[in-house]
C-alpha cells in the first residue's frame, strides 16, 4: 500500500504543479494581453480613479474634477466651457478625449513617467502619480474678446504672438460645455447625439478644424510669392493688367468688385483687393514658385500640431494656368483654416519668420515642478525680411485707407487685409467674411499679435456682407485686448 | 500486499520516541493569526485609510478560538503533526479577511459577520472531534451508518428548490445548508472502512478482460452501487463539481487500496466518458465548457466578459506581486465572487506569490494528510488519511483549475477561504479527523489509547 500511496501523493504534486504553471501563465505571460483586452474595465477605473489633473489659462484653472463615488470616479467638470471648448476639447468616461484633454492625456491623467519623482517606485507599488497641470498659452482676455465679438454666429478666431507662436486666442463659435459629456449614462448619451445633431455644428473646432475658402485674405500669400519671386520689384508700378482679366487658356473674364483696378499696381491691389491683378501676377509667377510660397507659410502640411493635429490647408499642387490664377485669390480648391491665416498674418508681422504655433505652455507636476516646457521655435521661413517688410506697409495701408478701415485703433499700427469667399455651388452660398491683420503698439518694437477672424453667417442679406464689415470689427476687439496686456 | 515490509525506516514502528511538538504549534499558530490580523488591517488602511476599528475584537476571536482548538490538540492529540492546525487557522484566517475585503465594496450584503461565525462553528465542532474521537478506528464501525447518512444527505436537497441551477441546498428559515460537504466526509469514511476490510479480496483475480483484470462482482458490486448512487444522484442536483471530486476519491481510494493500475484505466474511461456525455447534453454544463474553450467567446460577441474572462482579467492584473489587499478589483466577476471566485481576488490582490502561496499551503495540508497515511499501521486509517487528504487536493484542483481556465469551470468552494458555512464547518471537520489519524500516526506505541495497533497478520501476510 505504502507503494501506492507514494504515487497518488505524486498524483496530487503533479496537480499542484499544473495549477501553479498555469498560474503563472496568467499571472506572468498573458498578463499584459489580459490587461489590454477591451472588455477589461480596469485600466478605464485606474483611469479615472484620482482627478485628472487641470488645464490652466493664465494662471486659473479652466477645468475640475468631481468625485461621483462611481465605478469611473472622478469626471472632469468645465468653467467657461463653451468658452475655452476649442482649447481644451473634452474627457469624457464615454467618448474619451480630444484636443489637449487628448494631446496631453498622458500627462494629464498621470502616466507620464517624469511626472514621478521615483518612477521605479510607483512602477514597484503600482501607485500613480497624480496628474500633471497643463498650462495653456491662451491670453483670457483676447479669448472672451474673440468669443464675445463673434456674439454665437457661425465662426471662429485665431490670435498669434508672431514672435513666439504662442496661440494668444482659439475661438469657435457656437460652442458647446465640454462639461455635459463627462461621466457615463442617458444624460451623456443623449447630449452627444444631441450636439452632433445640431445643425451649427457646435462641437467642430472652427479655428483649427475646418477649412473656409480664404477669398482675398490669400492675396497676401500672393503678394508674397511675387515679390520674392521678382516678378514685382515695385510695389507701386502698373502691372500691366486688363480689367476685366481673362483667365489664360480659357476665355473666361474675370472681374473685380473694386473700382479703378485696370493696370492697377501691387500695392492699389491689396488696398482694394483687385482680383485682377492678383491673378495675373500669380499666373506669372507660376505653380511651382507659388507652391513653395504657400509651403513656406503652412499650406499642404499634414503634420501641423498644436499640439493636437491641425487640418491641412489646402493649395493644390497640380493646376492648369487659369486655376492657378483663381488658386492665387483664394478661390478654385484653396481652403484655410483660420489658424492657418492667422499663420500667414504672423509671418509678415514678424518679418517673414513663421515661428511654430504652440498652445502648451508647459506641464508642471503637482507641486509646480515643471516637467516639460515648449520653446519658440522657427517653424518656416516664409519669405524675405525685405518683402515681409513690404507686405507690412500694404497692410497698414488697407487699414489707414482701404478695405480694413474697421481695424484701426489709436496709439497702434495695425495692418490688415480683408477677404469675403465665395462659396458654394455657383457661388450660392452665404459668403464668408474673413480679416486677417496685426497689431503693433506705437512704443513697442514689435507685433504684440495677428490675428485672423472668419464670420460664416455674418448678415442675413448676403450683399452687405464683407471682411472689413464683418469680421474687422472682432478682429480689433481682440487685438485692443492684446495690447492692453 | 506487502509494501510495508519494505517501507523506509522513517515509517517502521520502530520510532518511539517522536517529539510532540506543541510548542511548535502553538508559536505557528500565533503567527497565523497575527499574518491574518495585519491582512485585515492592510485592507482597512488600503480602503478607508484607517485601521478597522473592530482589528482587536477580530484578532482576539480569531486568536481565542485557534487557542482552544490548539488545547483541546495539546490535550487529546498531544503527537498531532504541527502543522495541520496552523494551516488550517492561516487559511481560515485568510479568507474571513479576503470575505470582509469583498464586502467593503458591496455593503448591501455582508458576508464576513456569518462566515466568522461558521467559522466559529467549524472550530468548534474541530475542538469537539478532537476531545471527543479518541480513536479514529472507532469510526470503522459506522461505515454502513456513514454510506447511509451520505446518500441521504445528497437525496435531501433534490426536494428543496434550485438555488443558482443545482439542487444541493437545504434551507430552513434565514439558514443555508448544504449536505453534501459532510457526505464526502461520510463517504471517504465508509470507502477506508470498506476497503480496508475488503482490499485483499478486491485483489484476488477476477474475471480477464483483455489486459484488465477485474475483481469478482460479489466484491466489487457494493462499492461501485453506492458510487453509482452518489455519482446519479449529483447529476440529478446537477452538481458537477461535487460529482468529479466522489468520483476521484473514489478511484483514488480504490487504487491505494488495490494497487490495480486498471481501475485507474477503467476510472478515467468513465470519467471522460460521462463528462463528454454530460458536456455535450446538459445545457448547464455544455456552456461550462464552452466558456472554458473559449472564455473571450462572448467579448467577440459583443456581450461583454463572462465570469471566467473576468476572473482571467483579475489573475493577470495581479503580476507576480498583485496589486495589494483592498486595491484590486475583483468584484467585476460580479456573481459568487465571495464563494467560486474567491481565488481570484487573491490572484488580483495578492499576486502570483500570494496566489503560491496558498496553494503551496494546501499542498502542505495534503502532503502532511499523505505523510500520516504513510506512517499509519492501520489500513483504514491510511485509507481514512489518504481520502481526506485527496478530498482537499481534489477540491483545490477542481475550483483552482476552474476559475484560472485549466479546466471547466464546476461550483465548487475553495476549502477554507470562499464564502460557505457548511464548507468550512465541513473543512475543520476534516483537519480533526487528520489531527486525530496523524496523532495516532505519530504516537509512540506505548501511548495508550492513542498508539496504532501492531500491524495484522493480514497487513503483512
Amino acid at each position: 500500500m505504502i507503494r501506492y500511496i507514494r504515487r497518488a501523493a505524486w498524483l496530487c504534486c503533479a496537480l499542484l504543479i499544473a495549477l501553479l504553471a498555469n498560474a503563472a501563465r496568467l499571472q506572468i505571460v498573458e498578463s499584459d494581453a489580459l490587461g489590454k483586452n477591451p472588455a477589461n474595465r480596469r485600466p478605464a477605473i485606474a483611469r479615472y480613479a484620482e482627478p485628472r489633473g487641470d488645464i490652466m489659462v493664465d494662471g486659473r484653472s479652466v477645468t475640475g474634477s468631481k468625485d461621483t463615488g462611481q465605478q469611473l470616479r472622478f469626471e472632469r467638470t468645465y468653467h467657461r466651457g463653451p468658452l475655452y471648448a476649442p482649447v481644451t476639447g473634452y474627457s469624457s468616461q464615454t467618448y474619451g478625449t480630444t484636443l489637449i484633454e487628448d494631446a496631453q492625456d498622458r500627462a494629464l491623467s498621470g502616466l507620464d513617467p517624469l511626472l514621478s519623482a521615483f518612477p521605479l517606485w510607483h512602477d514597484f507599488s503600482r501607485g500613480r502619480p497624480p496628474g500633471g497641470d497643463v498650462i495653456t498659452t491662451i491670453n483670457p482676455s483676447m479669448q472672451r474678446a474673440a468669443y464675445d465679438g463673434l456674439g454665437g454666429k457661425r465662426g471662429a478666431v485665431a490670435a498669434l504672438e508672431p514672435s513666439t507662436g504662442r496661440v494668444l486666442a482659439l475661438v469657435s463659435s457656437p460652442s458647446y460645455d465640454p462639461g455635459v459629456l463627462s461621466g457615463t449614462g442617458p444624460a451623456v448619451t443623449s447630449a452627444w447625439a444631441r450636439l452632433h445633431g445640431a445643425s451649427t455644428q457646435p462641437m467642430v473646432n472652427r479655428a483649427i478644424h475646418q477649412t473656409y475658402p480664404p477669398g482675398s485674405a490669400f492675396k497676401m500669400v500672393t503678394a508674397a510669392a511675387a515679390l520674392d519671386a521678382g516678378v514685382v520689384t515695385d510695389v507701386d508700378a502698373p502691372t500691366d493688367t486688363p480689367d476685366p482679366y481673362l483667365l489664360p487658356g480659357t476665355r473666361t473674364l474675370l472681374p473685380n468688385a473694386a473700382p479703378g483696378c485696370g493696370n492697377a499696381s501691387l500695392a492699389y491691389a491689396i488696398q482694394w483687393s483687385c482680383n485682377t491683378v492678383m491673378a495675373n501676377i500669380a499666373a506669372k509667377v507660376g505653380l511651382p514658385g507659388m507652391l513653395s510660397t504657400v509651403g513656406a507659410f503652412g499650406f499642404n502640411d499634414r503634420d501641423l500640431r498644436i499640439p493636437s493635429l491641425v487640418t491641412p490647408s489646402n493649395f493644390d499642387t497640380r493646376m492648369s494656368v487659369d486655376q492657378l490664377a483663381l488658386s492665387s485669390i483664394g478661390q478654385f480648391n484653396t481652403t484655410a483654416t483660420p489658424l492657418q491665416m492667422a499663420m500667414v498674418s504672423a509671418a509678415i508681422a514678424h518679418n517673414g519668420e513663421l515661428m511654430r504655433p504652440y498652445l502648451v505652455d508647459r506641464v508642471i507636476a503637482r507641486g509646480t515642478r515643471s516637467i516639460s516646457r515648449t520653446h519658440p521655435s522657427l517653424y518656416q521661413r516664409a519669405m524675405k525680411p525685405s518683402t515681409a517688410r513690404r507686405l507690412q506697409q500694404l497692410m497698414v495701408q488697407v487699414v489707414e485707407d482701404g478695405t480694413g478701415s474697421n481695424a484701426a485703433i489709436d496709439g497702434a499700427r495695425v495692418g490688415g487685409k480683408t477677404g469675403t469667399a465665395q462659396h458654394g455651388l455657383d457661388n450660392s452660398g452665404t459668403p464668408y467674411a474673413w480679416f486677417i491683420s496685426w497689431a503693433q503698439a506705437d512704443d513697442a518694437f514689435q507685433p504684440a499679435v495677428a490675428v485672423a477672424v472668419v464670420v460664416e453667417d455674418a448678415a442675413a442679406n448676403r450683399g452687405q456682407i464683407s471682411g472689413g464689415g464683418n469680421a474687422a470689427p472682432i478682429a480689433r476687439a481682440v487685438m485692443e485686448a492684446a495690447l492692453r496686456h | 500486499m506487502t509494501a510495508t515490509t519494505r517501507a523506509p525506516a522513517s515509517t517502521s514502528p520502530s520510532a518511539p520516541h517522536q517529539p510532540r511538538r506543541r510548542g511548535v504549534e502553538l508559536s505557528l499558530v500565533v503567527g497565523a493569526v497575527l499574518i491574518s490580523v495585519y491582512g485585515y488591517t492592510a485592507v482597512g488602511l488600503a480602503r478607508t485609510h484607517a485601521v478597522p476599528h473592530d482589528v482587536l475584537r477580530y484578532g482576539a476571536g480569531l486568536g481565542l478560538l485557534a487557542l482552544v482548538a490548539h488545547l483541546a490538540v495539546r490535550l487529546r492529540a498531544p503527537y498531532a503533526d504541527p502543522l495541520l492546525l496552523p494551516i488550517a487557522v492561516l487559511l481560515n484566517g485568510l479568507g474571513l479577511v479576503l470575505i470582509y475585503r469583498l464586502d467593503l465594496e458591496t455593503p448591501d450584503h455582508p458576508a464576513a459577520p456569518a462566515q466568522l461565525i461558521w467559522s466559529a462553528l467549524g472550530m468548534a465542532l474541530f475542538t469537539a472531534t478532537v476531545l471527543l474521537l479518541r480513536d479514529h478506528r472507532v469510526l470503522q464501525r459506522y461505515a454502513y451508518l456513514s454510506v447511509a447518512a451520505a446518500l441521504v444527505l445528497m437525496t435531501v436537497p433534490i426536494l428543496f428548490p434550485a438555488v443558482n441551477g443545482a439542487r444541493i441546498w437545504i434551507r430552513v428559515g434565514g439558514l443555508s445548508f448544504q449536505p453534501g460537504e459532510f457526505a464526502k466526509i461520510l463517504l471517504a469514511v465508509f470507502f477506508a472502512a470498506y476497503l480496508a476490510a475488503n482490499h485483499q479480496t478486491l485483489a484476488v483475480t477476477g474475471r480477464r478482460i483483455w489486459r484488465l483484470q477485474l475483481p469478482t462482482g460479489r466484491v466489487l458490486g457494493p462499492i461501485v452501487t453506492i458510487w453509482l448512487t452518489s455519482v446519479g444522484v449529483l447529476i440529478l442536483e446537477r452538481d458537477l463539481g461535487t460529482s468529479m471530486l466522489f468520483f476521484g476519491l473514489f478511484v483514488i481510494m480504490l487504487y491505494v487500496a488495490t494497487g490495480r493500475t486498471g481501475w485507474i484505466a477503467v476510472g478515467l474511461t468513465l470519467a471522460a466518458a460521462g463528462a463528454f456525455a454530460v458536456g455535450m447534453f446538459e445545457p448547464h454544463v455544455h456552456s461550462r465548457v464552452e466558456d472554458w474553450l473559449d472564455p473571450f467567446a462572448t467579448i467577440e460577441a459583443g456581450r461583454g466578459a463572462g465570469q471566467v474572462a473576468q476572473s482571467l482579467f483579475a489573475f493577470g492584473e495581479g503580476g507576480l506581486l498583485g496589486t495589494g489587499l483592498g486595491l484590486g478589483h475583483s468584484t467585476l466577476i460580479g456573481f459568487a465572487v465571495k464563494s467560486d471566485f474567491i481565488l481570484a481576488t487573491a490572484g488580483e490582490e495578492l499576486g502570483l506569490v500570494g496566489l503560491t502561496g496558498l496553494l503551496l499551503l494546501y499542498g502542505l495540508l495534503v502532503a502532511r494528510g499523505f505523510g500520516a497515511g504513510l506512517q499509519l499501521r492501520d489500513p483504514f486509517g491510511r485509507l481514512l488519511a489518504i481520502g481526506l487528504a485527496s478530498i482537499v487536493a481534489l477540491q483545490v484542483f477542481v475550483i483552482t483549475g476552474g476559475v484560472t481556465g485549466l479546466i471547466p469551470l464546476t461550483g465548487m468552494a475553495m476549502p477554507f477561504l470562499a464564502q460557505g458555512g457548511s464548507s468550512v464547518v465541513a473543512n475543520w471537520l476534516i483537519v480533526a479527523l487528520l489531527i486525530r489519524v496523524s496523532d495516532s500516526a505519530r504516537a509512540p506505541l506505548t501511548e495508550p489509547g492513542a498508539g496504532a495497533l501492531p500491524p495484522t497478520p493480514r497487513e503483512t501476510r
